[in-house]
């Protein structure tokens, strides 16, 4: 219920293109794009999150990495870890 | 020294069983240290002596064999699912779903998380910070680079195995001009080169016939050999189809080539039918069938030709400027040109020195040959139309390089300085308007900016010894190929700075070449004033007087005399004053002088008017 109203008002934000909540294992659970794209989309930004956490965490162990952003040509993609879920947005910013 | 033991037995005791018993100790043989003999030896102090107890290691080196790495991609399958879900049974995983979605932590997690998320796409939505904050400025770093290319490839037809440049031994050992280059049209890692011997009659006997089609990836070894009945002269690939390539022979002759089906020519054009002379200029036409190609010879034809179909050509043209399509007046062709933007349109260079711009949908042969230009004192080597302004080309020969305007036919827009070598071969750059280059028989390229600077050209580069004598840039405008007369092409890069667009160029181009075209017509109009002037005026003259040579001299007769007449008078009546001033002794002889030799000169001048 909540939960489908925060991911629908993200959804309808100006430039949103897709938004993907994935589990700990990598498995999506809710997205708004087909199925294998989603599914390339999970693994690659799962791995690519943990490298970050611990590089943020090897440099300094008390510090956490709360929110990554990776700008591309065509648009931006963000994500928002936690311990156990992760929120991917695809986004394409106001140019 | 012998030392001897002597044992005796008496024959009837030998066989008889061993008594064996004790003995003392004897001394057989004492030999003392003699002192003497140590004087034969040396005493060496230190001794260094050695003993090896090393394993034994030998030393070997190995090359490996070259690596092909390749870039792939991974694709992700479905996993981390857990083990008693099949990920292909969809209600499985559905219900899965539903289940994650119920849980609590779930819904504190996304709810927290989603307002951070939009937190940042609002951010995102306000303000875009990669935008281009100071455009103008960057533009002016550019400009004060000053212009270089630098040499990024040399393919040599010599090339051994030692040197890094790569240098192979060519077998032959004759080495022949590259005399043409052509890129492929898409991928710009190949390059095709023919490679002929254009000496007239230097035929040598074993001068190999092949031509090149060279990968820039492995300068080692041409990717592809071609081998036509006699050397290419020139070869070009077809811009469509980037297998299929067509090649113009020393004989004459034409031949195409598919690169799937090896080096042998798939099919070549007869004798009979074919040029006469070295083919100097081949090009494709843009036809929707992409088989089509014409081709140009000195021997003063231009032949189209359909490939699927070599045996004749489809259409000849003679290249004869008294428009009567006699061979014997044609002109030799020694350069082509054709624009895909203009299709009927083509222009040819001839040996002469004269442009023929011709139309190919002309309804007769004699209207087939719309203009000519010369102006060149030798041949137009090379011809090219720019590519921003189509009516604007550029002809390349003798020690020139001269830009002509289609509508001026008497003299070119603008030109070169003359060089001290010949130049041999040019083209316009693809990218900048007013940019061209040029190659020289001294072995130098030079890039000219005409908007930058008219007089000199903006970069000369030495790029080898022997004369340049072939040119080719590619399509992005960035790398030119040359190839030298030993058979060496060279690559460059030219700097940014020459091959990126500037601001307004395309415009400031055309209005000087408007501007330089005005100039020549208003040029023109004054000399073709002039001339109809005097041409009025000579006719007016001659209504008057109808002047027969005779009555002319003895008109430039009578005038002279009249001069000389006065000029003596004119001293006659000075001498009256002189002979006041001086002393007047033997004066009666000086005008009695004067008198007579006026009548010697008026007796002459009745003897010639006799005559």
């Amino acid at each position: 219920a909540e939960v489908e109203e925060t991911l629908k008002r993200i959804q309808a934000h100006r430039g949103v293109i897709a938004t993907v909540v994935i589990n700990a294992e990598g498995i999506p659970i809710r997205t708004t794009l087909d199925n294998s794209t989603t599914v390339q989309y999970a693994g690659l930004l799962h791995q690519l999150t943990m490298t970050a956490r611990s590089t943020v965490r090897d440099i300094d162990p008390q510090n956490d990495l709360t929110f990554l952003r990776v700008r591309t040509k065509k648009h931006e993609i963000m994500v928002a870890p936690d311990k156990e879920y992760l929120l991917i947005v695809i986004q394409n910013p106001c140019e | 020294m012998e030392i001897i033991y002597a044992y005796t037995r008496r024959r009837s005791e030998f066989g008889r069983p061993c008594h064996f018993s004790d003995r003392a100790a004897e001394v057989d043989v004492d030999i003392p240290p003699d002192p003497s003999m140590a004087s034969a030896f040396v005493l060496r102090n230190p001794v260094d002596s050695y003993v090896q107890h090393t394993s034994t290691v030998s030393e070997h080196e190995v090359n490996t064999e070259r690596v092909e790495v390749q870039s792939r991609g991974v694709n992700h399958v479905e996993g981390g699912w857990p083990r008693d879900i099949d990920p292909q049974d969809v209600e499985q995983t559905i219900r899965f779903r539903k289940k994650v979605e119920k849980d609590e932590n779930y819904i504190n997690t996304i709810t927290h998380l989603g307002t951070l998320m939009e937190h940042c796409i609002k951010q995102n939505n306000a303000i875009d910070i990669y935008e281009e904050y100071f455009g103008e400025e960057e533009m002016a770093e550019v400009d004060d680079e000053p212009p270089s290319a630098k040499t990024i490839n040399v393919i040599s037809m010599l090339t051994a195995c030692f040197d890094v440049l790569l240098l192979k031994r060519d077998p032959n050992g004759t080495k022949r001009t590259a005399t043409h280059l052509s890129w492929h049209p898409d991928t710009y890692k190949k390059l095709a080169v023919a490679y002929s011997s254009l000496e007239f009659q230097q035929n040598v006997k074993d001068m190999s016939f092949d031509s090149y089609i060279w990968d820039l990836e492995n300068p080692n070894k041409p990717e592809l050999v071609l081998k036509p009945t006699s050397p290419l002269v020139i070869l070009e690939y077809n811009p469509k189809d980037s297998h299929v390539l067509v090649g113009g022979c020393y004989n004459g002759q034409m031949a195409y080539w598919d690169t799937r089906k090896g080096g042998l020519p798939v099919e070549v054009s007869a004798v009979e039918v074919s040029h006469r002379d070295p083919v100097y200029g081949a090009i494709w036409l843009p036809s929707k069938t992409g088989m089509e190609c014409f081709s140009a010879s000195t021997d003063g034809q231009v032949l189209w030709w359909d490939i699927r179909k070599l045996s004749e050509p489809t259409e000849r043209l003679v290249l004869d400027i008294t428009r009567q399509g006699l061979l014997e007046n044609a002109l030799g062709a020694v350069a082509l040109e054709f624009e895909p933007t203009m299709p009927t349109k083509f222009m040819v260079g001839t040996e002469q020195g004269i442009v023929i711009a011709c139309n190919r949908k002309a309804k007769t042969p004699p209207e087939k040959i719309t203009s000519t230009y010369s102006g060149h004192h030798g041949p137009v080597y090379a011809l090219a139309r720019n590519p921003f302004c189509p009516k604007v080309f550029l002809t390349v020969g003798d020690w020139t390089a001269r830009i002509w305007s289609e509508e001026m036919k008497e003299s070119p827009i603008m030109q070169t300085k003359y060089h001290l070598s010949y130049l041999t071969d040019g083209c316009w750059s693809t990218v900048r308007p007013g940019v061209f280059f040029t190659t020289r028989s001294d072995g130098v390229l030079d890039v000219w900016d005409f908007l930058f600077k008219q007089k000199d050209p903006s970069l000369s580069l030495k790029v080898c010894d022997e004369p340049l004598s072939s040119l080719q840039l590619q399509d992005n405008g960035r790398v030119v190929g040359c190839g030298s007369k030993l058979g060496t092409v060279s690559l460059l890069e030219i700097s940014s700075g020459l091959c990126t667009l500037q601001r307004n160029e395309k415009t400031l181009a055309t209005a000087m070449f408007e501007r330089e075209t005005k100039r020549e017509k208003i040029l023109e109009a004054r000399h073709r004033e002039m001339r109809l002037k005097e041409r009025a005026r000579s006719e007016g003259r001659e209504s008057k007087v109808e002047e027969k040579p005779e009555e002319v001299l003895d008109r430039v007769r009578r005038e002279f005399f009249q001069a000389v007449e006065a000029e003596r008078q004119r001293r006659v009546r000075e001498e009256p004053q002189r002979r006041r001033d001086k002393v007047p002794v033997g004066t009666g002889g000086a005008p009695a002088g004067t008198e007579g030799s006026a009548s010697a000169f008026q007796g002459q001048d009745r003897a010639g008017e006799q005559a």
